[in-house]
């Protein structure tokens, strides 16, 4: 009886208390969701004025609430608006940017993992020492490589060619793939490598039927990365093709660069948008997968 | 015939000798056991002898092959691990079969083999599940099984029972001495635990640091240990050691409670050239409560007096901590005849089980 009363009691300290929780917690959220509104805004200013009339966005300025509501921008900026002459939108260099991102992301992917698996299970003597080399790869921003790479697609005869993309960004991307697959393999028990030796598998047995069924968790990382890192590249896409051969970020510069009439910021708009669904997409559906990946080790 | 050979084994990483010159033999259906503190090599041996770790310099025979420079996969071996390595992907069946799949053996043969395994260690049950899904002693098995359906020249087990609890440590330590006795295949086993190399070999190998103390059957290596660090090393609780003195050629004397010298007979004469100053070994269990009828049995042993410091009982036998000049020696006794804490009792010390050391080179003498 005397606990049942004294826990009824009105206990001011507690009371106090419970409004300074509350206090710190509405803080915390307006200051995030002010933060939320702030980074989702442009994201919002594009999308609206994709779906706006251009007369509307000529009206009222670009940054406005719609007050019309049609999809033939997205319809123009996919299949018949013209760019420097030719009138085929952004499909072509959509799809431009899909084969290369491709091949080169399952490329460098496959290459990484190889390499992360000889750089953890298969050491030899320096190969410290060259998965240092690699790691130097991930820090060199993508200009300083800018004229050899001119001077190897030119002796390849791959300028401004897809083909020569998907080489560059290969290359590009092993440092990555490689830190992040070692890294994974590394937490791999060496005895496994061992038990399987006993057994009878071969290096390439051993990564075929051991390795690789326990890398999942890992190349979905590697495939978001560079899926996402390869689409949204841009220098090696502008400086290396030119008008057809361009991905899709190098294309939507010309896009903005080449009006001579009034700026169809309605078609810029939905252009930039078919731009960015893929990692989007990518981000929305593997994110998850990416976090997991990252956090978790290769063996429960 | 020897299964396994080894003469002459060095190994070292740079300038740091790990192993320093090894020779050990087992002979066809033998169980050997590498047993050392952690650090002394034993382990290292092992994957010398699988061939995961390569020769500096020595020979290494299995059967009548030197398979120095042979890779494991044909050296006709099968290993379990300390960690079972199990592969974590792969089905209970696919675990046993990885290595027949890799030698090309035939489907059918390959489920022949499974089937006789699976029944020879009672895991039928957990064939199509995944290691993930298994206890730690089932794993076990499969670890085993996975080695047994080889039916290799020979089988290397690293410390394979340290990752289980101690009810089940016994229990697969039973299994293990059961499979042995029914397959009879010759054994090499990796352990840190004496008891594990005590109960299962038919020979043991104490090492430390790099070289092999002592190579013979565990009933020698208990009874008359080489040098003090075996001694020490096997049996528990430890062997006492107590500084003695030389007093004549039968007897020594050795420093009592009080401070006083107490004389023991020995039970037999010291070889020439024995120190003046010696270790004297017992066995905590080769310490009695003195009386008459004792004496009467067992004449060699020894009287002297000793302050109980402490008692341990365990339940099966009682401990007593007991004082000897500076020291302190165990004693093993029945938990009915058992001294009392703070009393001073007699103690009978079995000369004919004791073992006497030279302090300088630790050997025995």
């Amino acid at each position: 009886m005397a606990e049942i009363a004294l826990s009824a009691r009105h206990d001011p300290e507690a009371a106090a208390a419970t409004r300074r929780y509350f206090w710190a917690r509405f803080l915390v959220y307006a200051v995030l969701t002010l933060f939320a509104v702030i980074y989702l805004a442009p994201l919002l200013v594009v999308v609206f004025n994709s779906l706006r009339e251009q007369s509307d966005i000529a009206r009222n300025g670009l940054i406005s609430l719609p007050r019309s509501f049609r999809l033939d921008a997205w319809a123009q900026a996919w299949g018949t608006y013209c760019v420097s002459g030719t009138c085929e939108g952004m499909k072509r260099n959509f799809f431009n940017s899909l084969w290369m991102t491709i091949p080169a992301t399952l490329i460098s992917t496959l290459l990484g993992a190889m390499n992360g698996y000889v750089l953890s299970k298969w050491r030899f003597k320096g190969s410290e020492i060259l998965f240092n080399l690699m790691l130097l790869g991930v820090f060199m921003p993508g200009q300083i490589s800018l004229m050899p790479w001119a001077f190897l697609l030119g002796k390849l005869g791959l300028t401004n060619s897809t083909y020569g993309l998907v080489l560059i960004h290969v290359v590009q991307g092993i440092s990555f793939t490689t830190l992040f697959c070692r890294n994974f393999y590394v937490s791999i028990p060496d005895d496994l490598i061992k038990a399987a030796r006993i057994d009878g598998a071969g290096f390439w047995r051993i990564f075929r039927k051991i390795i690789l069924p326990l890398s999942p968790p890992i190349l979905i990382v590697t495939v978001i990365w560079q899926f996402t890192g390869i689409w949204n590249e841009y220098l090696f896409g502008v400086v290396f093709t030119s008008g057809q051969q361009q991905p899709i970020t190098a294309a939507l510069v010309a896009l903005t660069a080449g009006g001579t009439t009034a700026r169809a910021y309605d078609v810029m708009s939905a252009a930039v948008l078919i731009g960015a669904l893929p990692p989007l997409m990518i981000y929305l559906f593997g994110g998850k997968y990416f976090v997991r990946g990252l956090t978790q080790g290769a063996i429960k | 015939m020897s299964a396994l050979m080894i003469r002459d084994l060095h190994k070292s990483y740079g300038g740091l000798e790990i192993l320093a010159g090894i020779n050990l033999e087992a002979r066809t259906g033998e169980f050997v056991a590498l047993v050392g503190p952690s650090g002394c090599g034993k382990s290292t041996l092992l994957a010398m002898i699988a061939g995961l770790e390569t020769v500096t310099s020595g020979e290494i025979w299995i059967g009548d092959r030197l398979v120095n420079s042979v890779q494991p996969k044909d050296r006709d071996i099968a290993m379990v691990f300390q960690s079972y390595a199990l592969y974590p992907t792969m089905t209970v069946r696919q675990n046993i079969t990885f290595g027949m799949e890799s030698r090309g053996v035939p489907k059918a043969e390959q489920a022949e083999a499974v089937k006789r395994v699976a029944a020879l260690l009672q895991i039928e049950q957990l064939l199509n599940r995944k290691p993930g899904q298994l206890s730690g002693g089932q794993r076990q098995r499969v670890a085993m099984g996975r080695a047994l359906v080889r039916d290799p020249k020979l089988f290397l087990f690293d410390e394979p029972l340290s990752n289980l609890d101690a009810k089940l440590r016994v229990d697969m330590r039973t299994e293990i001495k059961k499979l042995h006795h029914r397959v009879g295949k010759t054994t090499v086993y990796v352990t840190h635990d004496q008891v594990e190399a005590m109960t299962l070999a038919s020979r043991i190998a104490v090492m430390n640091q790099g070289s092999v103390q002592q190579f013979d059957t565990p009933k020698r290596i208990y009874d008359r240990p080489t040098n003090m660090f075996v001694a020490g090393f096997m049996g528990s609780p430890a062997m006492n050691f107590i500084p003695a003195r030389l007093t004549g050629s039968t007897s020594i004397a050795v420093r009592a409670a009080d401070g006083s010298d107490a004389t023991l007979a020995l039970a037999a004469p010291l070889p020439a050239g024995a120190p003046k100053d010696v270790v004297l070994g017992v066995r905590p269990e080769h310490i009695y409560r003195f009386t008459t009828d004792l004496k009467s049995r067992k004449p060699a042993v020894e009287p002297i007096q000793a302050p109980v410091e402490l008692v341990e009982p365990t339940g099966a036998e009682t401990l007593a901590v007991l004082r000897l000049g500076d020291l302190e020696i165990t004693g093993r006794f029945e938990p009915d005849d058992a001294p009392i804490m703070g009393e001073t009792i007699t103690l009978g010390i079995d000369m004919s089980r004791a073992c006497l050391f030279d302090p300088a080179t630790k050997a025995l003498l």
